[in-house]
């Protein structure tokens, strides 16, 4: 009852590895177990949490729904690979810091990797876009609250040089002043 | 130094760690560990008949099968006992707990018949698919109206269900109500809820055998009492056991409860097979087999006045406990005692009945029984406003208690067995600023305004009480090295606190030194043994007011060796910027001045130079010949513990308000606003405030709206996952408007009130007066979906078609 081995070639975070893994044997898993890349989390194993997500050929994935197999040849961004090139903090990890945009950290990696890509696709969302960018992540800390400033923050990051967006002062705030 | 770090909203010190992925989690250890996992019954109620492991032997990988049995056979230890009733009470006469592993009976749904340990988890559940388990069913016992009619019993031994019964009473309630000029009665239903850390738990266990000793990690909140309980269960010295808390992904109340079956017997079998062994839960397992909360029927009875002023107040709950009570009766006392919030009820009756079901443990969630105690008193003011057509802030008002009443006795018996006294808050302030927040006078037109265009808005306002910060300790030591670090350590844990900022925050100001120079560490018993644990908004207050305490016995220490090296006396020296200096004495200059680093060495006397700085404290450098190198009342190294043991608990308070918006046609409920005053006493770090508050208002959006676990009538756990199970995403979050009152507490060094779990607490309370308003319907049962609402328009529509009928028939 020895399970088969899969040779699969994946790159992480800009380094390339040949894994041997069984068929069976989940993206998240290899990540964290069989390359030691444990920023990656698991909240769910059933892909709703959003905590697993990783960047797959710049695509925002569940780690936790992809075999390793099923991404053999795939370029993988971790929340380790959205450190800046000096190994400092990248945009979006720094706005999350100064925006006290995570509590207990365990979701997130995900959402960094979300916000990410997100920022690649629309770089100067309004608050109510950033709101809308991590709709797919679940936090049971910040309330999110602080998340959709990190986006915002990291927009700024990312893009020092534009302007920033015209926001939504209030946001959902709709009721007399 | 550059002023008081106490207040200010810096930046997280733990956050570059965790946003770049170089947290460590439970997961994120033991990679070389075998995995464990569990055959877990499929059934609320039923007897283990056999159980077939024939099939689970030839698995590639499998190490080890255990069942109860094999814990029965094991006489060196205690692991086939019960686990221990962790909060023993009188009025819980009939206290039961499981057995780590399924003795004869399961009582619920996820509870664990086999433990099984392989190479990897995958393999682990190969083995558990293929082990073959057979069972005799029994009737199960599913929700409080089951329990209470008592048909039948999840005990045997406990026929009518009712696991503790518990009476409070202050005056005369029921004679009271009858005396008043106004009456009315509520039935109210508060259904179960779950913390949901993003983490579920986990155990890693490492056993050195030629040291016989073990180092467990656990995802816990009390790292100091898991590690008595697996010295009491495992017959190890505690001496040869230390527990760790890793980088813990959440706890919100439910971490609290240990040893959880598996933070037994992961342990035990890593004795047994002489590996390392982890196990790391998944959602699953955290939904059927961990714990659950909030489920209660209440059913109120108040008698007022005129004015809407509380006469009498007289309260009968029933609290669905699960299938055993390892954490006591906490939550119901919780509730019952909470309940009275800001108020002056007039006479107070309350009484509690807490009952067994064949469903998962309940145990506390963030909040703890006050938001069903919120609930409870804010729909019964609500409700006293209505039947007088007066303001619900004005009803509150007049039944606030006053600050000029602090402290204030409610001569109750609260949840630390300590009477039940108010420390501080001004309710009339707090209430002041929220209006103004909210624009409470302002609504009704805006309200006016919506209606005229077909929408449906509504107000509500809630208030609370919050026992925070209880006993019976917290401990701390600090140590200032002789690079001038500052080691900060305390035993309680942290689950996202930012405990590392905060209490650094605390000890830098103590001792004045930069921020940079302290390093804290929390949950690790290598560093400190003595704790409680984080539960009850406890962390800032206790553990916090322990750091100062400890800081300022090191200070005094430094002040005294520094003022014998400076010749000068200690009373004329300060501390600022890491360097002991005479006060007045510029910074830098020659003479009268010695650095905290300096002072660490010269604390304690050496023998032995180990660098170029310690030949300082060399025999022949210093020392007053005519006593001992170490003085009888002193001992060696700059460093203290001290511990903070309070009275009794300090009480925050806080109201929220909240405008919502119901969709005619869809009856879906939207917030528009959400206002929070908080009054925690001085805010250590204000943007960890927020953050707590932001957090907190989402479980209690989440509580209110979407949350719901389910069991069927065979106490099968219906929506077991997140797909299922409706967290709230940033969609469904209002931006949260925030307010704060800081009234001190006199009770503790720091004047702090706890503030973790402040933001759940009148969730359902709040938002279920909104709704109220937005419908002119009567909100009595929490969580409300638009499916619910749309029931209740129906119902409200055929009340009003048979009135309507009834009215015409008698014309």
């Amino acid at each position: 009852m020895t399970e088969t081995l899969h040779a699969t070639r994946l790159v992480v975070n800009g380094v390339a590895h040949t894994l041997h893994v069984p068929a069976r044997r989940l993206l998240a898993d290899a990540l964290r177990h069989d390359l030691g890349l444990t920023g990656t989390h698991l909240g769910c194993e059933h892909g709703v949490c959003g905590a697993c997500t990783v960047l797959v050929d710049g695509e925002p994935m569940r780690s936790c729904l992809m075999f390793a197999v099923s991404a053999d040849g795939a370029e993988i961004t971790t929340t380790e690979g959205c450190r800046a090139p000096d190994g400092g903090l990248g945009p979006v990890q720094q706005a999350f810091t100064e925006c006290h945009g995570l509590q207990c950290g365990f979701c997130t990696p995900g959402f960094v990797t979300t916000i990410t890509a997100y920022l690649r696709e629309n770089p100067l969302p309004t608050e109510a876009e950033a709101r809308e960018a991590i709709g797919g992540n679940l936090c049971r800390c910040t309330g999110y609250q602080n998340i959709v400033k990190s986006v915002l923050r990291a927009a700024e990051l990312v893009a020092p040089e534009a302007a920033v967006a015209p926001q939504a002062g209030g946001g959902l705030s709709e009721g007399p002043r | 130094m550059s002023g008081r770090l106490f207040g200010e909203p810096i930046a997280r010190r733990e956050d570059p760690r965790l946003v770049s992925g170089a947290g460590r989690y439970l997961d994120d250890l033991g990679p070389d560990a075998l995995a464990a996992a569990f055959v877990r019954c499929p059934h609320a109620h039923a007897r283990v008949v056999d159980i077939d492991v024939t099939d689970a032997l030839d698995v590639d990988g499998l190490v080890a099968l255990y069942t109860y049995e094999d814990l029965a056979a094991d006489d060196a230890t205690r692991v086939a006992e019960p686990l221990p009733l962790l909060i023993p009470h009188p009025a819980l006469t009939e206290p039961r707990t499981g057995y780590p592993l399924v003795k004869d009976v399961a009582k619920h749904v996820g509870e664990p018949i086999v433990m099984v340990v392989a190479t990897d988890r995958y393999v682990a559940e190969d083995v558990c698919e293929r082990i073959r388990v057979e069972y005799e069913f029994l009737p199960p016992v599913v929700g409080v109206d089951a329990a209470r009619d008592a048909a039948r019993a999840v005990h045997d031994d406990v026929p009518d269900n009712v696991a503790a019964h518990l009476v409070q009473e202050v005056g005369d309630a029921r004679a009271a109500i009858a005396a008043a000029p106004h009456t009315l009665e509520l039935d109210l239903e508060i259904e179960r809820s779950a913390s949901m850390p993003m983490e579920g738990k986990g155990v890693y266990a490492r056993w050195d055998a030629a040291d016989a000793s073990l180092r467990v990690y656990s995802s816990t909140q009390t790292t100091t009492s898991v590690r008595f309980a697996l010295a009491a269960k495992l017959n190890i010295p505690v001496d040869r056991i230390e527990v760790i808390a890793p980088d813990v992904g959440g706890g919100f109340g439910v971490k609290i409860v240990h040893p959880w079956p598996e933070e037994v017997l992961v342990p035990w079998a890593a004795i047994r097979l002489g590996r390392e062994v982890k196990w790391v839960e998944d959602r699953r397992e955290h939904f059927i087999s961990s714990a659950h909360e909030r489920g209660q029927l209440q059913h109120i009875r108040v008698g007022f006045d005129d004015d809407g002023r509380l006469l009498g107040l007289d309260v009968e709950f029933w609290h669905d406990n699960g299938a055993y009570t390892p954490y006591g009766i906490i939550i119901p006392i919780i509730t019952s005692t909470q309940l009275l919030g800001p108020y002056k009820p007039g006479a107070y009756r309350v009484e509690f009945h807490s009952l067994y079901t064949n469903t998962v443990i309940v145990t506390p969630y963030r909040g703890a029984g006050r938001p069903q105690a919120a609930f409870a008193m804010e729909r019964t003011i609500d409700a006293i406003a209505a039947n007088l057509r007066l303001d619900r802030a004005e009803v509150r008002e007049r039944n606030f208690i006053q600050p000029h009443e602090m402290p204030y006795d409610h001569q109750l018996t609260f949840q630390d067995g300590r009477p039940l006294i108010y420390d501080s808050g001004d309710f009339p302030a707090s209430l002041e600023k929220l209006k103004k927040l909210v624009d409470w006078e302002g609504f009704p037109a805006y309200r006016d305004a919506a209606r005229a265009e077909g929408r449906r808005i509504g107000i509500g306002l809630a208030c609370y009480v919050e026992g925070t910060g209880v006993g019976p300790y917290e401990g701390a030591h600090i140590r200032v090295e002789t690079s001038g670090k500052v080691v900060v350590s305390t035993g309680l844990t942290t689950q996202g606190q930012g405990h590392e900022t905060v209490f650094a925050q605390i000890a830098a100001d103590e001792l004045g030194v930069p921020l940079d120079a302290v390093s804290v560490t929390t949950g690790d018993t290598r560093r400190f043994k003595y704790a409680v644990g984080t539960f009850a908004s406890r962390a800032a207050v206790m553990s916090g007011n322990a750091v100062a305490l400890t800081a300022r016995k090191v200070r005094a220490k430094a002040l005294r060796i520094a003022a014998d090296a400076l010749e000068v006396d200690a009373g004329d020296l300060e501390i600022a910027d890491g360097t002991v200096r005479v006060k007045g004495h510029p910074p830098g200059a020659a003479g009268g001045e010695i650095p905290l680093r300096t002072v660490a060495v010269l604390s304690n006397p050496l023998r032995y130079a180990f660098d170029e700085e310690s030949k300082r404290a060399t025999q022949f450098a210093v020392g007053d010949a005519s006593g001992p190198p170490v003085a009888e009342d002193d001992e060696p190294g700059l460093e203290a513990t001290d511990y903070y043991s309070p009275m009794q608990a300090t009480f925050a308070n806080g109201m929220h308000a909240a405008i919502v918006e119901t969709d005619p046609e869809t009856a879906e409920i939207t917030i528009l606003r959400y206002c929070v005053v908080h009054d925690c006493g001085p805010m250590i770090n204000p943007r960890i405030v927020e953050g707590q508050i932001h957090g907190g208002v989402a479980q209690g959006v989440g509580g209110a709206l979407y949350e719901r676990i389910v069991y069927d009538e065979n106490g099968q756990l219906l929506n077991a996952s997140y797909m299922d199970f409706l967290m709230p995403y940033a969609s469904e979050v209002p931006t949260i408007e925030t307010d704060h009152l800081e009234t001190p507490s006199p009770l503790n060094p720091l004047g702090i009130k706890g503030l973790g779990e402040a933001g759940v607490i009148p969730g359902s309370a709040v938002l279920a007066s909104a709704i109220e308003d937005a419908e002119g319907i009567r909100i009595t049962r929490m969580p409300i979906s638009p499916s619910d609402l749309h029931h209740l328009r129906l119902d409200r529509a055929r009340q009003e078609h048979d009135s309507t009928a009834e009215r015409g028939a008698a014309e």
